[in-house]
């Protein structure tokens, strides 16, 4: 029996501001429009519509995906949201795949969004209620608390000190400086800048974590016959992977993310990948703050455990190294807009794949990429592995 | 592609107005823990793929998938939430099976309607926050609007209307988990108070609490596993416009196309011929006469005069909601696709007890978002 | 296409401009109330510290002790065996030193959020709370700490019932 294919074959994007003029409405209209623009498609198209976005507090909408569905062009079309936290804008991809895999769909629209500004008077208040209602939100935590915590315990296990972290920031911040959507792109920073900059939550300073913005990114999914008619340049999704460990973070090992790990594995047996690190020309992990992004390789089996810094050292991970890592700035540099963040590195692995980056353009005609997202409560990993 | 996909297993806990013995999770694991017995399955061993269905301002989590796996034994599996009603996650299992990936998949959803103490208060937040909000109306207001409009355009009556709950209740009265089963007349409904009128606060369904879990299969594993899998022959889901300024009041056109789908999937052209028996949602009585005719069961003002006729009874040609319905098993949240299900399921099956209806085949379940929504869902299924 | 694109939608908006009124918003605050059911094993847990106990729960298959306790282990999905009291000692698996509270106002005083792993408990099984008593740039991860309590009057089955934990030296 085999599996349906299913494309990426248009994509689209906002810019990733801190605080947009448009609604998230708007937003996800724009991105979509671009998106369906860029393979010259129209909304008579689409047969059905995903929406990512991340927490209803953000927006302070309840039912937010209903309230969302318009501007994503959802109107009088069979229209789901999916949701896995940070993860999701990794996932929500995940969804137009099944949707068109099963068989009930040949083209899908894929869109997340992200409105952080509308909580006052800051985006991380909203965070309190990710905690457990009765074990923990008495304590008053705060987001930055369990990425510090993650951070030192990976820090602490592998002997990794606050400089090796901070060269992915000055990577992806630098690499963001090509991105014409960026918030944060910056050609000059250096290690020095990250490791001066204001300490949020020892050992987290404030140019280690990516920055709360508002944008939508969206992409086109078609099935094998359609994608072909549509365009000679498809980018397939060759694997899909995701996992979720147990809510009782305090009871795992939070130096090695496995959950990740299962998500890879799940990923590269359906792309039929036995050897990552030769197989994967470029990758996209998660990277809101500095040590995930070190982190995520280790989980994805591309570096091994407490190793992942080194190839930073080495300048392997740099776009023209031999396994670019965030080539498109990451979270760091182009913001960090929760779903549309994640669903931004699929575009991004869509351009480079069809040698359209401009100046991101990774050399030697790379053929495949990995996408990777996380979220939760430190929980959960959702992967996209793409080929031309 | 994979062939047919079956529900193999059921599994509920709850179905009370409260349910203070129980955190949400151990609500969760009864469920859960009955469903894998009935399908014959470990969830560590066997069940590859998770999903569930919730709303952040449901839980008060946000999140709230962090804290889904633990209870449903998904922890280290692929696992995740649709914010939708159950009928989506149903949905959900049915396409990842489909895609030849997974071949068992749960499915789980469930109510604490209870623990939230502002139930209005939350879903004032789901109006547009700019321009219908402000307004600080009680998100009622869209109910007794469009039962108005639905009224006008129809000709149906609020007699007919207190018919629906009537009967519903009645129902009730047979099914064990159903809390609000009550012998009442047309008079007793029609003279309580208004709620956003011509709505009434006895039209309309009282929260309940309960958690249910369903087991997907492949046709392959369901024959293997199964003495009576249920085969899904269709599932749609539909949106309409969310704007209250710009939606068509007088119909439910995401009934319509969501039905549409679900019968080009089953290959159906005459529903009323070929289902034998319905469950649609009836969060406010006239929902359920709209919900009929958007289905394609009867004409468009038709639905109120059979219900009168008794055609929708438990022993009439159409059975509708046998199972008590929202109005008798109560409003159970994001769960309340899961709950019209579950009796299609157990009716199919042959063990629906007291309320067994004979000679069925064919069922569907149809479920709405509630207010200020224009989001649903349908699902066939057969024995 | 990235390349081939112009110009990206999207109007970046200052704080200035809202605050000038030269965009207009409108603030509301949700009236959402919540009363959860704590449960079988989280009112153990609850009632535990009431009484100046951490219980954690045992599943006899998995061999394994954790904190805090539920009635179902998640590893083998079966229910736990029984509740068993831990120790209020243990160690510091992680921690760090906070410069903004929740809501993210900036504070002086970092506070000290620290996973602990609890005696009595599997290994790497913990619970997050804070660490008080010590100079913040004391705290090591591994460092053995005890919990310190509200009086038994004030206690009311809350996590907050502990009020950190301090360094402590001694075997357990």
């Amino acid at each position: 029996m085999s599996m349906r294919k299913v494309a990426v074959v248009g994509a689209g994007m906002t810019k990733f501001v801190r605080r947009a003029l448009e609604t998230g409405k708007e937003l996800s209209w724009q991105a979509s429009s671009m998106a369906l623009q860029s393979c010259e498609m129209t909304m008579d198209d689409v047969e059905a519509v995903c929406l990512g976005t991340a927490p209803d507090a953000f927006d302070g909408v309840h039912m937010n995906g209903e309230y969302l569905s318009d501007g994503a062009g959802a109107w009088r079309k069979p229209y789901m949201r999916s949701y896995v936290g940070g993860g999701t804008g990794v996932f929500v991809p995940i969804q137009g795949w099944y949707h068109v895999a099963s068989g009930l769909f040949d083209v899908v629209l894929v869109v997340a969004e992200e409105k952080m500004s509308s909580y006052y008077p800051h985006a991380q208040g909203a965070f309190l209620t990710i905690f457990d209602h009765t074990t923990e939100r008495a304590l008053k935590p705060n987001l930055l608390w369990i990425f510090a915590l993650e951070m030192n315990r990976y820090m602490q296990t592998y002997g990794i000190s606050k400089e090796d972290i901070a060269q992915v920031a000055v990577k992806n911040k630098r690499n963001a400086a090509d991105h014409p959507s960026a918030l944060l792109g910056d050609p000059n920073i250096t290690v020095e800048d990250v490791l001066n900059s204001e300490v949020l939550a020892w050992p987290v300073n404030r140019l280690d974590v990516s920055p709360v913005s508002d944008g939508a990114v969206a992409i086109v999914l078609a099935a094998e016959h359609v994608a072909k008619r549509i365009t000679d340049k498809p980018v397939w999704i060759e694997g899909v992977g995701w996992n979720l460990d147990t809510a009782y973070w305090t009871n795992r090992d939070l130096a090695y993310p496995r959950y990740v790990e299962y998500a890879a594995r799940m990923a590269y047996d359906m792309a039929g990948i036995k050897e990552p690190r030769k197989q994967i020309n470029i990758v996209e992990p998660y990277d809101p703050f500095d040590y995930k992004e070190l982190h995520h390789m280790e989980g994805l089996l591309l570096a091994d455990r407490g190793e992942a810094p080194q190839m930073v050292a080495d300048g392997v991970t740099q776009r023209d190294g031999d396994m670019p890592v965030c080539p498109s700035g990451g979270l760091l540099g182009v913001g960090n807009p929760i779903a549309a963040a994640g669903l931004m590195k699929i575009a991004e692995l869509f351009w480079q794949l069809r040698g359209e980056a401009g100046n991101r353009q990774v050399p030697g005609q790379p053929t495949r990429g990995l996408a990777q997202a996380w979220g939760d409560l430190m929980q959960v990993g959702t992967v996209v592995i793409m080929g031309r | 592609m994979s062939d047919r996909v079956a529900i193999i297993g059921i599994g509920w806990s709850g179905f009370r107005p409260v349910t203070p013995e129980y955190s949400y999770k151990e609500l969760m694991y009864e469920a859960a823990r009955r469903a894998y017995s009935d399908a014959g399955v470990d969830p560590r061993r066997d069940i590859e793929s998770f999903v569930t269905v919730a709303e952040d301002f449901h839980e008060g989590t946000s999140i709230f998938d962090e804290y889904t796996p633990d209870q449903l034994g998904a922890v280290l599996k692929p696992m995740h939430t649709i914010t939708g009603d159950g009928l989506h996650g149903l949905a959900t299992a049915y396409m990842l099976i489909k895609t030849g990936q997974f071949s068992l998949v749960a499915v789980e959803g469930h109510s604490k309607a209870s623990n939230l103490l502002t139930p209005d208060g939350v879903t004032a937040y789901a109006q547009d926050p700019v321009l219908n909000r402000p307004l600080r109306m009680n998100t009622h207001f869209v109910g007794g609007m469009e039962m108005n409009r639905y009224l006008y355009e129809s000709g149906s009556t609020q007699e007919q209307c207190a018919q629906v709950v009537v009967k519903n209740r009645s129902n009730a009265l047979e099914n064990p988990s159903a809390p609000f089963g009550a012998d009442l007349s047309v008079e007793d409904i029609l003279s309580g108070p208004p709620l956003s009128w011509p709505l009434g606060v006895r039209e309309t369904a009282e929260h309940a609490d309960g958690a249910i879990v369903m087991v997907l299969a492949s046709e392959e594993k369901a024959k293997v596993l199964s003495e009576t899998p249920v085969w899904i022959l269709g599932a749609g889901w539909s949106n309409d416009s969310p704007g209250l300024e710009n939606r068509d009041w007088s119909s439910a056109n995401y009934t319509k196309n969501a039905a549409k789908m679900a019968y080009r999937q089953a290959g159906i052209y005459h529903p009323y011929q070929t289902i034998d028996f319905a469950e649609v949602s009836d969060i406010y009585a006239y929902k359920e006469l709209q919900s009929l005719e958007e289905l394609g069961f009867f004409q468009f003002g038709e639905a109120g005069l059979v219900t009168e006729e008794g055609l929708t009874h438990k022993d009439g040609d159409f059975p509708v909601n046998v199972s008590g319905g929202c109005l008798g098993m109560g409003n159970l949240l994001d769960a309340n696709g899961l709950a019209r299900a579950l009796e299609i399921v157990l009716q199919l099956r042959g063990t629906a007890g007291p309320r067994q209806l004979e000679g069925i085949n064919v069922g569907l379940a149809h479920s709405w978002r509630g207010v200020p929504t224009a989001s649903g869902a349908v699902m066939i299924m057969s024995n | 296409m990235s390349d081939k694109i112009s110009t990206y939608p999207g109007t970046s908006l200052s704080e200035k401009e809202i605050r000038d009124g030269k965009v207009l918003s409108i603030q509301d605050q949700m009236p959402g109330k919540f009363s959860w059911d704590t449960g079988i094993a989280i009112g153990k847990y609850l009632a535990g510290l009431k009484d100046g106990v951490i219980f954690g729960s045992y599943c006899a298959t998995c061999r394994r002790t954790v904190v805090p306790p539920r009635t179902i282990c998640e590893w083998c999905f079966q229910p736990m065996d029984r509740y068993i009291p831990l120790e209020d000692t243990g160690i510091v698996n992680t921690f760090s030193l906070c410069y903004v509270t929740w809501d993210v106002r900036r504070i002086k005083e970092p506070e000290t959020p620290a996973v602990i792993e609890i005696d009595g408990a599997s290994s790497l099984h913990g619970i997050m709370h804070k660490l008080g008593e010590v100079e913040p740039q004391e705290i090591k991860i591994g460092m053995r700490v005890k919990a310190v309590w509200k009086s038994a009057e004030m206690r009311q089955g809350a996590i907050t019932d502990i009020l950190y934990f301090k360094p402590h030296e001694g075997s357990h």
